[in-house]
């Protein structure tokens, strides 16, 4: 099963509806709740950093026996250095997330904590790229 | 505890998803950080926050929070009562302060998670 959805950067009322959806379905499918709750956290931690800080987004989940893997592609800044990005506590981010409850520098390092895989890439000045897979 | 002793001894309003309130809570964590809360693993747990958006209620339906305190007087929504019904979330509006709140719980047998 494939399921996709756009992000709209700065757009933090919609933040999450992706992560909700794929939530709804794996509870249909009667995945374990344990892993579904490791497979929202991350894609809803990656849905927030591209709600603030890239333009737009889109999310790929690939639902299949073995594992779910979720692609998120953004338009955006980019990441200059991400092995600064990966450390607990390092953030960017505005005014605005912060008083949203995010940009602690928790994101990444908490998608990480809780993915079997987890992959990143960013070219600065187009976007960045993150590929989270869970086996189930 | 059920929830709605919770909202007994903090001397809350419950605002959403009243078909909850017999459910049992056994944890409370309490923060103003979304991403600390999502760092939890644990569960029948209790969300003390003085953090009044809809993100709050998303973070609680991704860390399968079942049941928000909203300290310090800060107002909810209607979208965060809409969200949190659709989700089967308490939300508890109380007046007052994180760590009076925090305290009361505790002394009460609700445990902290760390």
């Amino acid at each position: 099963m494939q399921l996709e959805y756009s992000i709209e950067g700065g757009d933090f009322s919609h933040a999450g509806f992706a992560s909700s959806q794929v939530k709804r379905v794996l509870k249909q499918l009667n995945v374990d709740p344990k892993l579904i709750k490791r497979v929202v956290v991350c894609l809803y931690e990656a849905e927030v950093n591209v709600v603030a800080h890239a333009y737009s987004g889109i999310i790929h989940v690939l639902i299949n026996t073995n594992e779910i893997v979720m692609k998120l592609a953004d338009k955006g800044p980019g990441i200059p250095d991400i092995s600064l990005a990966m450390q607990k506590g390092y953030s960017t981010a505005s005014d605005k997330v912060r008083e949203m409850g995010f940009g602690a520098g928790m994101g990444l390092p908490n998608i990480q904590h809780n993915a079997d895989d987890f992959k990143i890439s960013s070219n600065v000045g187009e976007g960045t790229n993150l590929e989270i897979t869970i086996k189930l | 505890m059920k929830i709605r002793e919770v909202a007994d001894i903090v001397q809350g309003v419950v605002l959403s998803a009243d078909d909850m309130l017999d459910h049992e809570v056994e944890f409370a964590f309490a923060s103003d950080l979304m991403s600390d809360v999502l760092t939890i693993p644990t569960e029948k747990l209790v969300l003390i926050t003085g953090l009044s958006n809809i993100q709050t209620v998303r973070t609680a339906e991704m860390a399968d929070v079942q049941c928000v305190v909203v300290v310090r007087n800060k107002k909810v929504t209607n979208e965060m009562v809409e969200l949190a019904n659709e989700n089967h979330i308490v939300i508890i509006e109380c007046s007052s302060s994180m760590f009076k709140t925090s305290g009361l719980l505790y002394q009460n047998g609700i445990k902290p998670i760390y």
